[in-house]
């Protein structure tokens, strides 16, 4: 049997009308990764993570508790966890995340803040003000909940002075860019993602060489929502790394399964097991380039330790960054 | 009536009507040519032409036996890239999210 739907939507919508997230989690945890990085607080210009890398690992974990439960006469009381997580916040205990991947998806943001400082980009940040954009909100379908946190979000953007934003993920990038404009009135703030600023930044030159195939993995979001396609490419192609091609790709790219784990996790990992025979088809324990957290997490849980599987932002640093 | 034909199913002229005055909904161009069904990585043979069609046809209660699936969908919009009929196929999945979680889940 399924997870009871109401109840699992339900769960994070609670989260996100109280705690302006659909997971919260410390705010360290979620503004760490610019530790070391003196980025200024605020500007004209921010990069804006919506918290999207941070909140993998606690997605990862409450996943694999929810597999659990899936198919279990347990997931008749998820009812249950929403009725108390309205008091206190119960996904902290259901999504203790495992070191190594808050360590991992910490670096990946870092990674992209460094490769915008090494293409002259100058950029703030909102640490701790900055918040989760609403994605899972609209793909659900939960409209109310959605547009009040969209209007936060535009609400902060505006007060802190900010006209320009640099976006880390698809998702986010999606949303600001092609979701508000539709319902917030007059919204004027310019939406970027990091690997469209960094294509056109002529400061970004190879320091090392890395002789390697990659195999790309486009993101849907990125690829058929935004029309990114060219430019992790171009990108990687500056690098000096060879690019290879897997059967599903650009426009017609294969998702990863992951936009469903939250609700159908075994279906879920179907979808990634596809896509992983695709770049298995292709290359022999080689290295794929992902663009989104959650391909990322999707696509390294359904390959096993078969490929190495890693942000493209973690490639382009070791060849353009010290 | 033959008995293969939409027995046992009633039509509810509410749901027409908040389909149609949403301006959200928008799948008349739908042809039924089933290439959304062929290229889903989902293998859904339900979505999203049937769905789509319970919809127009203001079938709510064919539509909600089929919520599961309703949210089994991706939104990674391959069946739009290869829509021939330029049908916002995501954004109608999208919607009857959007009706579900106000009408049924209370959301």
């Amino acid at each position: 049997m399924p997870l009871p739907i109401d109840d699992v939507i339900g769960l994070m919508i609670d989260n996100l009308k109280k705690r302006k997230t659909v997971f919260p989690i410390p705010y360290r945890r979620a503004t760490g990764w610019a530790d070391g990085l003196n980025i200024p607080e605020g500007g004209k210009t921010v990069i804006y993570t919506g918290s999207m890398y941070q909140l993998l690992p606690y997605m990862i974990a409450a996943v694999k508790n929810m597999e659990l439960v899936e198919d279990s006469f347990l997931g008749k009381f998820v009812f249950m966890g929403r009725f108390f997580n309205k008091m206190f916040n119960v996904s902290a205990f259901v999504s203790i995340p495992k070191k190594a991947d808050v360590k991992r998806y910490k670096q990946i943001v870092y990674n992209i803040a460094k490769l915008l400082k090494k293409a002259g980009v100058e950029f703030g940040y909102l640490y701790r003000k900055e918040l989760y954009a609403g994605t899972l909100a609209y793909d659900l379908g939960v409209d109310d909940a959605f547009r009040i946190q969209a209007k936060r979000v535009y609400n902060l953007l505006k007060e802190n002075g900010v006209s320009t934003v640099i976006t880390v993920d698809p998702h986010t990038t999606n949303i600001m860019r092609s979701v508000y404009p539709t319902i917030i009135d007059g919204y004027d703030i310019e939406v970027k993602s990091y690997l469209e600023v960094l294509a056109t930044s002529d400061n970004l030159q190879p320091l090392h060489s890395v002789e390697k195939e990659i195999t790309i993995h486009d993101s849907c979001v990125y690829a058929r929502h935004e029309s990114i396609i060219d430019e992790p490419r171009q990108l990687l192609k500056r690098a000096g790394y060879t690019i290879k091609e897997p059967k599903d790709n650009k426009a017609l790219t294969h998702c990863c399964g992951g936009p469903i784990e939250s609700i159908f996790p075994k279906m879920s990992h179907t979808i990634g097991k596809n896509r992983i025979q695709q770049f298995k088809d292709i290359t022999n324990g080689g290295a794929v380039a992902t663009m989104c957290p959650i391909c990322m997490a999707s696509l390294k849980k359904a390959s096993g330790d078969g490929l190495e599987i890693e942000d493209i932002s973690s490639f382009l640093v070791k060849a353009f960054c010290d | 009536m033959s008995k293969g034909v939409t027995a046992m199913t009633k039509v509810n002229p509410d749901f027409i009507k908040k389909v149609a005055t949403s301006g959200e909904f928008n799948a008349t161009a739908c042809m039924n040519c089933g290439i959304c069904t062929a290229v889903c990585p989902m293998d859904i043979e339900l979505l999203p032409r049937k769905l789509f069609r319970y919809t127009l046809l203001g079938l709510e209660d064919k539509l909600l036996e089929n919520t599961n699936i309703i949210y089994q969908c991706l939104l990674c919009k391959m069946c739009e890239e290869n829509c021939t009929a330029d049908v916002h196929i995501a954004e109608n999945v999208r919607f009857l999210r959007s009706y579900i979680s106000k009408e049924v889940f209370k959301l």
